[in-house]
């Protein structure tokens, strides 16, 4: 353990997770906006809207995490000159966010189409027989029940998040998988240590949060 | 009249003027946007014939972009193959009437799901040869590590569905005195297998999109060789990535349109406990694959 | 009944798994058979083969362009080759990274590494290095009108290299006032400079020198010219290859007068412009 007791490192390792935190709060609330609309687009009975809604779910869904984050930097940023910050940490971190938040929604509009898929029929049917239209019927009746079924799905793509903030890594912000690999060249003698802190952070914070989610979603379970 | 349109009405003129309407304006949004980044990439130089032609070499294919696919397919099958047999033996394990069973892999499982593929990676790769005083070859590298994580995973889905399976399917077996072993492995996992079909697989999409990571500790496969070595080349990166998301977006399509047919076919067999909910707003999602985690 | 209902599941599931993946199972079921540690290089000469480790990815030194190989440290191999009596068609390359040159030399992967690879103490603690046949230096490469002129001006500047290579330890430690972004290859890097969101990229001169000569970046960029670290460039073999080492350096000495050194620059990396270094061969290793 002697290595986190030198301060320089310990910075190395507290600023790593601080990005990891930033990119994954910041992803999470883009993420799930911008899922539930993909998610309404989907179900909507306009056929653009789902074909939109579809094509963005299987390009998305299917294209490494590693490659969603260089089109940022290469096509957004180079490419298409959306640029945020002069600060290139920063810039880099943005684009990141831009990154994890369109890969994560392809999975949060599937979780809730399948939440909305939970919800009998004869809610909608009489939802529509009092007069009520699609975004009523949506927003009002649907949703609703449909969030309380994709809390534990929800859950887990967010705990996948969080893990994969880690690639951000590849476009050069020093978050923790970059802080782990550098401490590990400086200290190769302390190799079991540095990797034990590091994967028992995220253990430490992700464990009690999937239990937390679970524990979240049996108490507000729509009990049928 | 398809049979999701349980949310809303049959459309009536109005609905369907104002649908149409709608269309035209997202529409037209689309491909305003479209065009934006077509002139974009226009202004950068970036459909410069030099940069594309290179894909229309054979020696691309032959030199870079095959041999990396070759690579990415064979660490993803052995990883599958490793996978699956972790997640089985894991679940069992966690299900298993003594506690010193259930709680080491509880443990187990519980671990490597929270640990960051990439984490595991340069573990593997950078840190146990300070052990061992071994090389790790970076092929098994990427193998493991995707096996720890995806088998973990893995291994829950398979609980979940083991515990799924109604009770009498456990209690008809006992009483036709069949032992505990067999209970599990005849009657159980093979229910939990199918009725968790789709979770399995979109954990196994998950996967193959994994195997990317591996050209961080330089594992020669699609992103290294394809990506890499031809930018190096031709200085297209971009142009490079493109060609290699289709090339995942192919793989990954086929892996789930595989599962939706032997899906289709599995429950067409009728062996497949339904769950008693009845009929639903939207028919025919089937909480397609939704559930399982979005790994990287 | 029992039996089938297994197997029709697992076998479904190999279905899938093999609708995924129609290419083959592993590729590393060969390596050369490590161990045969006291032949050397020079004994596995005689058989006529002998396998190289170079770089794939750095344009000027050693890149893989479908499945042929060039640039200078290919043909300073080819030279190496040729001394020991290997005939061209003898001689197998194979892709080595900076992280993995060690262990390849040590499980017999390769027989010679010939990669942009530095001499230093810790690496003569595991292989045996002749050479230096080049003595590069971390320089910089901008857009031909940049205004910086050295490592002194970059306060403010972008800056690219590799993650974790030295030349990147060496702005974060040296030069704390650049900003440093880092990617996993340099060609990334160039591209990035290309497109202007990087103002400079950082790591070994002849590495610059070499993206500066491809033809798409031609008149573009180019590298400032002051080193500011020095880099011997070593040939690497097994660390008991004593012998194997001294034959190189006698090699490397003949290529010095005959001309063949310089003409393996000219045909590469002196299309950059740069002019063929002299080798100095008094600063050949000594073996040990």
């Amino acid at each position: 353990m002697s290595v986190f007791s030198d301060p320089t490192n310990r910075d190395v390792y507290v600023t790593g997770f601080l990005w990891i935190l930033k990119l994954t709060l910041a992803s999470s609330v883009c993420a799930l906006v911008l899922g539930t609309l993909l998610a309404a687009m989907r179900v909507s009975p306009v056929p653009v809207l789902r074909g939109f809604g579809a094509a963005w779910v299987n390009i998305f869904r299917n294209t490494p995490l590693t490659l969603i984050v260089f089109f940022c930097y290469f096509g957004l940023y180079s490419t298409l000159g959306f640029t945020t910050s002069n600060d290139l940490e920063l810039n880099n971190y943005w684009l990141g966010v831009v990154g994890l938040s369109v890969y994560t929604a392809a999975f949060v509009c599937e979780a809730i189409r399948s939440g909305i898929n939970t919800v009998p029929a004869g809610q909608a049917e009489a939802a529509r027989a009092i007069g009520m239209t699609f975004r009523q019927t949506l927003t009002s009746i649907v949703l609703p029940q449909a969030g309380r079924a994709v809390i534990a799905p929800l859950g887990s793509i967010f705990i996948a998040l969080a893990k994969n903030a880690t690639i951000v890594g590849t476009i050069g912000l020093m978050e923790s998988s970059n802080a782990m690999k550098q401490l590990i060249n400086d200290n190769g003698n302390a190799v079991f240590a540095i990797f034990f802190v590091f994967a028992g952070t995220f253990a430490v914070v992700l464990i009690p949060t999937g239990y937390g989610f679970g524990w979240l979603a049996d108490r507000l379970a729509v009990k049928r | 009249m398809s049979t999701d349109a349980v949310l809303y009405d049959h459309p009536g003129p109005r609905a369907r003027a104002r649908n149409r309407i709608l269309t035209v304006v997202f529409g037209v949004l689309l491909l305003a946007l479209l065009y934006w980044i077509y002139s974009k990439f226009d202004d950068k130089g970036q459909w410069a014939v030099a940069l594309w032609k290179p894909f229309t070499e054979a020696s691309t294919w032959t030199g870079a972009i095959l041999p990396g696919l070759k690579n990415t397919l064979a660490a993803a099958l052995v990883a599958m193959v490793l996978s699956l047999a972790f997640g089985v033996i894991f679940a069992v394990g966690r299900l298993s009437d003594h506690w010193w069973l259930r709680l080491p892999s509880g443990v187990v499982v519980e671990f490597f799901r929270a640990v960051p593929l990439l984490l595991m990676m340069f573990f593997i790769f950078f840190g146990i040869p300070f052990v061992t005083e071994e090389p790790m070859s970076n092929f098994w590298a990427v193998v493991i590590a995707l096996t720890l994580y995806n088998g973990s995973v893995l291994a829950e889905a398979f609980r979940a569905g083991v515990r799924a399976v109604p009770i009498g399917q456990s209690e008809a077996a006992y009483a036709i005195g069949m032992r505990k072993g067999q209970v599990m492995s005849q009657i159980l996992i093979p229910q939990a297998a199918r009725a968790m079909l789709p979770v399995i697989v979109s954990q196994l999409v998950v996967l193959v999109k994994d195997t990317a990571l591996g050209y961080i500790i330089s594992y020669s496969e699609l992103l290294q060789l394809g990506v890499n070595n031809l930018a190096a080349n031709f200085g297209n990166v971009l142009q490079a990535s493109i060609v290699a998301a289709i090339i995942y977006i192919a793989i990954n399509a086929t892996l789930t349109a595989a599962a939706s047919w032997l899906a289709r076919r599995t429950r067409r067999s009728g062996r497949v406990a339904r769950p008693a909910t009845g009929r639903s707003v939207l028919v025919g999602v089937g909480g397609a694959g939704g559930e399982a985690g979005a790994g990287a | 009944m029992r039996i089938t209902r297994l197997a029709a599941t697992f076998g479904a599931m190999a279905l899938v798994l093999a609708g995924a993946a129609c290419g083959g199972s592993s590729d590393k079921a060969g390596g050369s058979g490590s161990g045969g540690g006291a032949s050397g290089i020079v004994g596995k000469a005689a058989g006529g083969k002998l396998t190289f480790g170079v770089k794939a990815d750095q344009p000027g030194l050693g890149l893989q362009t479908g499945s042929t190989y060039t640039g200078f440290d290919i043909e300073i191999s080819k030279i190496i080759a040729k001394g020991l009596g290997v005939p061209e068609s003898g001689i197998t390359w194979k892709t080595t990274v900076s992280a993995n040159r060690e262990a390849y030399i040590q499980q017999g992967q390769v027989d010679v590494v010939v990669a942009t690879y530095t001499i230093n103490d810790a690496r003569k603690q595991k292989v045996n290095f002749a050479g230096p046949y080049y003595v590069a230096g971390q320089d910089l490469l901008v857009p031909v009108n940049s205004t910086i002129t050295g490592p002194e001006s970059l306060t403010g500047k972008k800056v690219c290299s590799v993650s974790g290579s030295t030349p990147a330890k060496r702005i974060q430690t040296d030069h704390k006032d650049a900003q440093l972004q880092q990617f996993d290859s340099y060609s990334k890097c160039v591209t990035a400079l290309a497109g202007g969101q990087v103002d400079a990229v950082t790591t070994d001169d002849i590495i610059l020198a070499g993206y500066a000569s491809q033809p798409q970046y031609a008149g573009k960029f180019k590298v400032v010219g002051k080193p500011f670290s020095t880099e011997p460039y070593g040939i690497g073999v097994k660390k008991d290859d004593t012998a194997g080492c001294n034959k190189i350096n006698d090699i490397l000495k003949a290529a010095a007068t005959d001309g063949s050194y310089k003409k393996a620059w000219e045909d590469t990396l002196g299309k950059s412009g740069k002019p063929a270094p002299e080798l100095d061969t008094s600063k050949l290793t000594n073996c040990s």
